[in-house]
């Protein structure tokens, strides 16, 4: 999932002089899950917006709404003619598709959305996919070291790795070390003679923003084939 | 045929030597031509290091390039921190072209223990990569697969670190880069010598050292205080205590440190497979040229 977490509350404020109406919209899905921008941080962040108002004299008309998922317009008819600030507390994705399903709008950020990551302990969400658009997990005992390693190599751990860990912080591992000890118990060391050759990068970020088409998910002929569906 | 003065001196089967000189932080000409004339003749080649420690210094390519000036025979260092591909393979035809010959792929020390902590890396290739699409040039293709009409000429080194972690991949990463184009090799600065005996030996059990030249690392340390920092705050290193213990009771440490270099480059020369030394002796360069007399290996 896509994780994020919230901006510090001066810096809220900041971005909001001259607002009138203010919507703190909250995400059930992604931002939800990582504790950043679901119904309860709205909630606080709202009622934080609406306090300071109070304090400083803004007239601010503050209220939250939370959506299931900000990223699909389908679920953004709630917001249909808004025209005052949206403080978005759903991931990056999903602050541009309000912004791009209501135009009079005026989007702001309420979260800093971070990277594809997953939970691993209380409160505590880590990176595991850079979105490279090529994976190979496959040869790298399902780690990821684009996302993982701080240099992204692949072909080894460089020479900063250290009793497993990362030079880069002593709380992160080291990505190639959990990559040979995986491949090791697995009996597979020999995927590490072979070199990989440089990556082919297009499919990742650097061709712009890119364009991903399921030909079968497209209106027409071959519609329901893709769902198993006669 | 040797493009280098330290291929032809390594092919030959006879011992190397090569320092490492930081290029300045600025534009001090004087002080890096003055620091060459200090040094030559005592090595048969210099690294001039990339942003070493990741931070910003005159370039590798123009340090290298005084050195030229200076008669020394560069070793130019090129990371994959600061590079993509494209910026890679024109910054080695241009040292070509300006006569550098000796190019060492590194992938660099990450930007976060630099000046810029706050700058975006490139890591377009590994170390590994790079090699290879460097040895590609030489054979006189870009990486599109373009011919070259005048391909550079290269003599193309890695660095490996024996003391890092997992050990046993240590030999196998060398490997890697002994079939991704590696010529040469220079270690990590020895001072753990069990650990290096014992890579040695494995490098040696896979037969590497015959298809590479392997020059170990050293460094002059000066007091006890600077072998607990680099036992505690340099990545993948390894500092036995009787070393910080030898430093700390000796009543001249500089001189301690001094032979203790000496005795680990005599030690090393005569380890099975090692077939240069090279000295990295940060912020005491000056001492270079004495020690490579005292250990008997002044090229």
């Amino acid at each position: 999932m896509i994780i994020a977490e919230r901006k510090p509350l001066p810096e809220v404020l900041g971005m909001l002089d001259g607002s009138n109406e203010i919507l703190v919209l909250g995400c059930r899905s992604c931002t939800a899950i990582c504790l950043a921008g679901g119904e309860k941080e709205s909630r606080a962040l709202s009622e934080a917006l609406a306090l300071h108002s109070e304090l400083k004299g803004k007239g601010w008309k503050v209220d939250t709404l939370t959506v299931e998922r900000a990223c699909e317009k389908e679920f953004l008819t709630p917001l249909n003619g808004f025209k005052g600030t949206v403080v978005s507390m759903a991931c990056g994705v999903g602050a541009q598709v309000v912004q791009d399903h209501g135009p009079e709008a005026m989007v702001v950020p309420g979260v800093n959305t971070s990277n594809m990551g997953a939970p691993e302990g209380m409160g505590v969400f880590v990176e595991k996919c850079a979105g490279c658009g090529d994976c190979i997990i496959h040869l790298t005992a399902g780690i990821c070291p684009i996302a993982r390693c701080a240099k992204s190599l692949l072909n080894g751990p460089c020479g900063g790795s250290q009793n497993g860990l990362c030079e880069v912080s002593k709380e992160t591992p080291c990505a190639w070390d959990q990559i040979i000890r995986s491949l090791e118990r697995s009996g597979r060391l020999d995927l590490l003679n072979v070199n990989i050759p440089p990556k082919d990068w297009r499919a990742s970020r650097n061709g712009g923003p890119r364009r991903v088409v399921n030909q079968e998910a497209l209106p027409g002929a071959a519609q329901n084939g893709w769902r198993g569906e006669p | 045929m040797s493009v280098s003065q330290l291929q032809g001196t390594l092919d030959a089967g006879k011992f190397a030597v090569t320092a490492e000189i930081g290029p300045p932080r600025s534009c001090e000409v004087d002080k890096l031509r003055q620091m060459a004339r200090l040094l030559k003749g005592s090595a048969h080649a210099f690294n001039l290091t990339d942003n070493q420690a990741a931070n910003v210094r005159m370039s590798s390519i123009a340090s290298s390039v005084i050195c030229l000036q200076e008669g020394l025979e560069p070793v130019m260092q090129m990371t994959c921190r600061d590079r993509n591909r494209i910026a890679m393979q024109s910054d080695v035809i241009g040292a070509s072209a300006l006569g550098i010959r000796n190019v060492l792929c590194i992938s660099g020390d990450h930007q976060v223990f630099g000046n810029h902590p706050q700058a975006k890396n490139v890591y377009d290739l590994d170390s590994i990569q790079e090699l290879m699409v460097l040895r590609n040039l030489t054979k006189g293709n870009n990486w599109s697969g373009e011919t070259l009409p005048e391909p550079p000429q290269l003599y193309l080194g890695a660095a490996v670190n024996p003391f890092a972690d997992p050990f046993e991949f240590r030999v196998t990463r060398l490997g890697k880069k002994v079939d991704a184009g590696a010529q040469f090799v220079q270690t990590q600065c020895v001072l753990d010598v069990e650990r290096f005996k014992k890579f040695m030996g494995l490098v040696v059990e896979k037969e590497l050292h015959e298809k590479v030249h392997i020059i170990a690392g050293v460094i002059p340390l000066r007091s006890h205080k600077a072998a607990l920092f680099m036992k505690n705050k340099v990545a993948g290193m390894s500092v036995p205590d009787e070393l910080v213990d030898r430093l700390r009771r000796s009543s001249d440490p500089k001189e301690e440190g001094i032979r203790m270099c000496v005795e680990m480059m005599n030690e090393l020369s005569s380890i099975k497979g090692v077939h240069g030394v090279h000295i990295t002796a940060i912020a005491w360069e000056d001492i270079i040229p004495r020690l490579v007399e005292e250990a008997g290996i002044r090229p």
